[in-house]
């Protein structure tokens, strides 16, 4: 039976850290993601979990120390928002690449210049090619759950690679809303005990973990790497399924919502979703044939999936809460739209750049969108593909 | 979503209008409702104008922005009303709840001609007389839950006792002083309608 609650994001990862009880746990406070380790170090203090949690001097050390416990074969938590992922950059190619499953929540911010502490997804989509998997989750509800899922994602022997939990700063991680919590006991036995098949801590099969490669040995270790996040979609995929029977609470790749027969569509990531989605019932009840994708998977990106998905639509709209500075579009802008193309749809496909800073997105922000969609559909053509929303023009 | 309630708080940092939203919040969770409660984060600064927001329904609410037409407004400083434009989309069917010693009469021109109810409560008296200092959140919280009628007398002293058993574990104290402010706001808020 599910415990009924009420929690702010952060309470809410901080909980699931709690119930995963990990080895190790290395943080620097960053805002908005300080009150995790601030709550997780209050169980450490308490007795309720038996963490190491070592309270380091930068992220850079964060990531570093994390890395040290995941080579020594320990279950490896932290987090971290902005400029402290930024500060991190170095050593997440390293966990990457020496194939450390460990799980860092990243509570969306923007990154500086200039400072600005609200939301935005300009941290960790800069880090979209650093070799981590990307979940991202809507509310904080999801924020619990792919937490507890990223885990398992992470450990699997098929793919053994660090992934992040990103959800939106302040207004998920600061926002209290209603939650389901699974019992202590039942999220245990769900993330299993951690038995790294080589570890450097085990003396009867010693191993070097981050040594040099020369340019004979280089491009095949990472040929590797990239096989491991190849096969990561399909173990996202069994483990959604495994978490359902836990939970009741289902998740795939990304949620379709009402896309069935939808002509106009809203592609996009994080809280804005619910946002749209209520203005999606609305234009509905109106007889409007609309639709949304909530993209939480970002890395391992799926293509074919969400090509097929929108292989029906005459136009989409892809929203990104971060700018691409390409001078062409953000970075779910170019994925989705290249995915299309390699498979093969050609719908008329639109970029809005949106929610920069923590600008607020209204519902009224969304059914401009939408609106716009239908004079793309009359025109039957876009001018200008590389759009902003919400902005103030100079 | 017919059903939900949404209700903006106006005060100034250090007043607890964060922590009335959570509160409140809360309470209604505990009637077993769908919350949302969130500040509006700025510079944290002692005496600058901050925002809270709350929404309250039967079902979970997927809309994660401010709110601009609220149901309901609480303004937990006066001094406020010369500085921001609290009833901007107020709706004209809900109500202001305006810390004041003031009458609503008295108040209501204040308020840019909003024509829906106007309500007030002296909170810095009732803080006074019963904490000794000046907290007007708890006042405030009880004032607008009896307007919005967001559950009855009974079920928030209830839930607040609750509350308040847990936010001052450490200062028992101050419990008491609280559930009578508490009291005292349910049974003096004024109204105008």
């Amino acid at each position: 039976m599910a415990i009924r609650d009420k929690l702010s994001g952060n309470e809410a990862v901080a909980v699931a850290m709690r119930q995963i009880n990990p080895d190790v746990v290395a943080a620097f406070p960053i805002t908005p993601s300080t009150e995790i380790p601030q709550y997780f170090s209050a169980f450490v203090a308490n007795g309720q979990v038996d963490t190491e949690f070592v309270p380091v001097e930068s992220e850079h050390s964060a990531m570093s120390a994390c890395i040290g416990a995941g080579t020594a074969g320990a279950r490896t938590m932290t987090a971290t928002s902005a400029n402290g992922l930024a500060l991190m950059w170095e050593m997440l190619y390293i966990a990457a690449s020496c194939k450390l499953p460990m799980v860092l929540s990243v509570v969306n911010r923007a990154l500086s210049g200039p400072i600005n502490i609200h939301n935005d997804h300009s941290d960790s989509m800069g880090a979209r090619d650093s070799g981590w998997i990307q979940l991202y989750g809507e509310n904080n509800q999801e924020a619990y759950d792919n937490a507890i899922m990223a885990v398992r994602i992470a450990e699997h022997a098929d793919v053994q690679l660090p992934v992040m939990n990103c959800y939106d700063g302040f207004i998920t991680s600061h926002a209290v809303e209603n939650i389901e919590l699974i019992e202590d006991d039942k999220v245990k036995a769900f993330v299993g005990q951690y038995k790294p098949s080589t570890y450097m801590l085990n003396s009867d099969e010693q191993i070097a973990v981050g040594p040099l490669a020369v340019p004979t040995h280089y491009f095949e270790h990472k040929r590797q790497q990239a096989e491991s996040m190849r096969n990561s979609k399909e173990v996202i995929v069994e483990v959604a399924k495994a978490f359902k029977e836990i939970s009741g609470r289902e998740y795939g790749l990304f949620e379709a919502y009402k896309m069935e027969d939808a002509e106009r569509a809203i592609v996009l990531i994080g809280s804005s979703v619910g946002t749209a989605k209520f203005v999606v019932d609305a234009l509905r009840e109106k007889g409007e044939k609309v639709g949304l994708i909530k993209v939480r998977v970002f890395r391992p990106f799926p293509a074919e999936e969400l090509a097929q998905s929108l292989k029906g639509v005459k136009t989409v709209a892809i929203l990104d809460k971060c700018d691409g500075f390409n001078a062409k579009g953000g970075p779910l802008f170019s994925e989705t739209t290249s995915a299309l193309f390699v498979n093969g749809y050609t719908p008329l496909a639109v970029n809005y750049i949106y929610g920069l800073g923590g600008r607020d997105v209204k519902t009224t922000d969304i059914e401009k969108v939408y609106s716009d969609l239908s004079e793309i559909v009359t025109a039957n053509k876009v001018e200008d593909p590389y759009r902003y929303l919400g902005v103030v023009e100079a | 979503m017919s059903n939900m309630l949404e209700i903006r708080w106006h005060g100034r940092g250090g007043q607890g209008a964060k922590t009335a939203s959570l509160l409140l919040a809360e309470a209604a969770f505990d009637t077993g409702k769908f919350i949302q409660g969130f500040p509006e984060y700025g510079p944290e600064r002692m005496g600058a104008p901050i925002t809270a927001y709350n929404r309250i329904s039967d079902e979970r609410c997927p809309i994660h922005s401010n709110i601009y037409e609220p149901d309901y407004v609480v303004v937990v400083d006066e001094t406020l009303l010369d500085v921001v434009n609290v009833t901007a989309g107020l709706k004209e069917t809900g109500a202001i709840v305006i810390n004041t010693p003031k009458s609503p009469e008295e108040i209501k021109d204040k308020l840019n001609g909003y024509n829906g109810g106007v309500y007030t409560i002296d909170a810095r008296e009732i803080s006074m007389a019963t904490l000794g200092r000046y907290f007007p959140n708890t006042p405030m919280l009880a004032a607008v839950v009896k307007v919005a009628k967001i559950m009855d007398d009974d079920t928030l002293v209830e839930a607040m006792e609750k509350s308040f058993h847990h936010k001052f574990a450490n200062k028992p104290h101050v419990i008491a002083p609280n559930m009578e402010a508490l009291k005292r706001s349910l049974t003096e808020v004024k109204a105008h309608e």
